[in-house]
């Protein structure tokens, strides 16, 4: 091959290269389209035959039907309030044992992180109807302390944050140590700061986590008012079945706030959560 | 033995218990006791209000006699075929593509990563819309009157692109840090051989990404293993077709929270996690034919 025909191919596999990734981005694009396309239509229009593709009459009313039929405002506080003490918890005791397990000597040690490995490869619903009992229990179903239950702790947390400290040097911390800081001022002042990307990919990954969540929710807090905006939604999917806008209108509001701060910080969302990846 | 050590070793270890003191308790409270609490239920027949009776193997005899249980063990098995090798063929193309010399590859990965930070609960409800028989885009496109997820022979398929949509863009974004861990002077040399792109991908791009690959395929498997929330959405109790599709997990799901047979429920759990257990022993003998951990 000639240096001509070589540079000629190179530039048919770029065009290629685009075609495939235009074609494949429209594909994952296209019910998000479709979905604030039709929430912006009237019913009828939404049933026409042939289909139109914008709506012709637009109109928003959809929106107010969908906050009629969802109480959204208790969801969006419902939600953020399960991912915002989720996140605290798992932030505050993964960073401390994931601290202790790297960093730390002491007897036990192998046992207690081998209880952290059980609960990562055992699935989370095998433990559900146990722990729905305990908040049963406590009297506590439909509150939002049941919401962050079984999130109070994170093994996942603790794996992923000890994996961190292991990459931080252990000269760091005696350096601090022999400066007169106490353990805890070491992990607190010292240790703790220098794991920021990895609690922002944690505390990313945890938001998301529960915010998608849907078993435990729907098991736990049956009243609509106590509902995150996962479990309210599933309550529609047998109704409205000839209401697609209105449908529409909710499903859009419910993934809204993430998307939102998902285009605001892609590149952390995505770093993080493929940091945390193979969870 | 505690006094052979040095007083700092004895605040060091003390500290220690006290870090990691919140998360064992927790994980006792919140998983390893609810674990033996499950395991015990399997065993128990639910009078209801929490209170049990010991009925030895009898939910395991009354499962592995049920056809419902059989069928959403296939199903599960069938998600699983359906979905994990499209989805890895699929997303490990993608993150090729984006770690081709092109622009926007930033705004290619935020497209197609998106489905990630949306709620399954959320996404399915359009879905739901497109293959709606009567009135979903798909069937007037096609002027087709097919029932995607009200036909029992398509309502799996339906569910499976779904799944598949879903998690592209994430294992795609994990690929791609694989695929850029591979040497560029691999492929010069290569090149320089004059070997073909197809037979590069065989003996370089394959062979240099297939840890991260096998790492891909087990995560996908064990959320394939154990998928509700998506069919759940999808296909509602009352739909017809709901027996063509319903997981393990679906049925855990009716028979503890909706039946309220925790028994039954406990017994399908234990079921799954054997279920997974069996596939990660396969997975790990069988990555020594194909995992290249030599790079």
């Amino acid at each position: 091959m000639n240096k001509r025909s070589l540079e000629a191919s190179r530039k048919r596999m770029t065009v290629y290269t685009y075609i495939a990734l235009i074609l494949g981005a429209l594909i994952m694009v296209f019910p998000f389209v479709w979905m604030i396309l039709t929430s912006l239509k009237t019913v009828p229009e939404s049933m026409k035959v042939p289909p139109t593709i914008f709506p012709q009459e637009m109109i928003v009313t959809n929106f107010g039907d969908a906050m009629k039929s969802l109480p959204f405002l208790k969801l969006y506080l419902n939600t953020g309030l399960m991912i915002f003490f989720r996140v605290i918890c798992a932030v505050a005791f993964s960073s401390m044992a994931g601290y202790a397990f790297a960093m730390l000597e002491f007897r036990g040690k192998k046992l207690l992180f081998g209880v952290v490995l059980v609960q990562m490869s055992l699935p989370s619903q095998i433990f559900i109807i146990p722990q729905y009992q305990m908040v049963a229990k406590m009297g506590l179903a439909n509150s939002i302390f049941a919401l962050v239950f079984p999130g109070i702790v994170s093994a996942f947390g603790v794996f992923f944050l000890r994996q961190t400290y292991m990459g931080i040097p252990k000269e760091i911390g005696e350096a601090a140590y022999l400066d007169g800081c106490t353990q805890w001022q070491t992990f607190y002042k010292v240790m703790f700061p220098l794991t920021g990307t990895s609690v922002a990919a944690l505390t990313i990954f945890t938001a998301v986590f529960a915010y998608s969540d849907l078993m435990w929710p729907l098991v736990v807090n049956s009243d609509l008012n106590m509902m995150t905006l996962s479990s309210g939604l599933a309550t529609l999917r047998g109704q409205f079945t000839t209401n697609f806008p209105v449908l529409m209108a909710g499903s859009l509001l419910a993934m809204l706030p993430m998307v939102i701060l998902y285009l605001i910080f892609q590149r952390q969302f995505i770093e993080g959560i493929a940091s945390t990846g193979g969870k | 033995m505690n006094n052979k050590l040095s007083p700092a070793a004895r605040r060091e270890e003390n500290w220690g218990w006290i870090m990691v003191a919140p998360t064992i308790i927790g994980l006792v409270v919140l998983n390893l006791w609810p674990f033996v609490q499950t395991v015990y239920t399997s065993f128990c027949e639910h009078l209801g209000f929490g209170h049990y009776k010991f009925i030895g193997l009898g939910n395991y005899a009354e499962i592995f006699q049920s056809a419902e249980f059989w069928k959403a063990t296939w199903n599960t098995v069938l998600f699983c075929i359906l979905t994990v090798p499209v989805g890895l063929f699929l997303s490990l193309l993608v993150a090729m593509l984006l770690n081709a010399k092109i622009k926007f590859k930033g705004g290619f990965r935020t497209i197609f990563f998106l489905p990630m930070v949306c709620a399954p609960a959320a996404v399915t409800m359009v879905w739901r819309w497109i293959f709606n028989g009567q009135y979903g885009i798909l069937n007037q496109l096609f002027g087709a009157e097919i029932g995607w997820i009200t036909d029992p022979r398509f309502v799996m398929i339906s569910c499976a692109v779904v799944a598949i949509w879903s998690n592209i863009g994430y294992d795609a974004v994990l690929l791609l840090a694989g695929l850029q861990n591979i040497p560029k002077t691999l492929y010069e040399a290569n090149s320089i051989d004059g070997a073909g792109k197809v037979k590069q991908f065989f003996t370089i791009t394959l062979p240099m990404v297939s840890p991260t690959l096998f790492v891909v395929m087990i995560m996908r498997l064990m959320s394939a293993v154990k998928v509700y929330d998506l069919i759940y959405m999808m296909v509602e109790e009352t739909n017809p077709a709901v027996t063509s599709v319903q997981s393990l997990m679906y049925l855990f799901y009716r028979e503890s929270f909706i039946a309220g047979s925790r028994g039954t429920g406990s017994a399908i759990v234990i079921w799954t996690v054997l279920l997974i257990g069996l596939v990660t022993v396969i997975q790990f003998y069988g990555q020594k034919k194909w995992v290249n951990y030599d790079v």
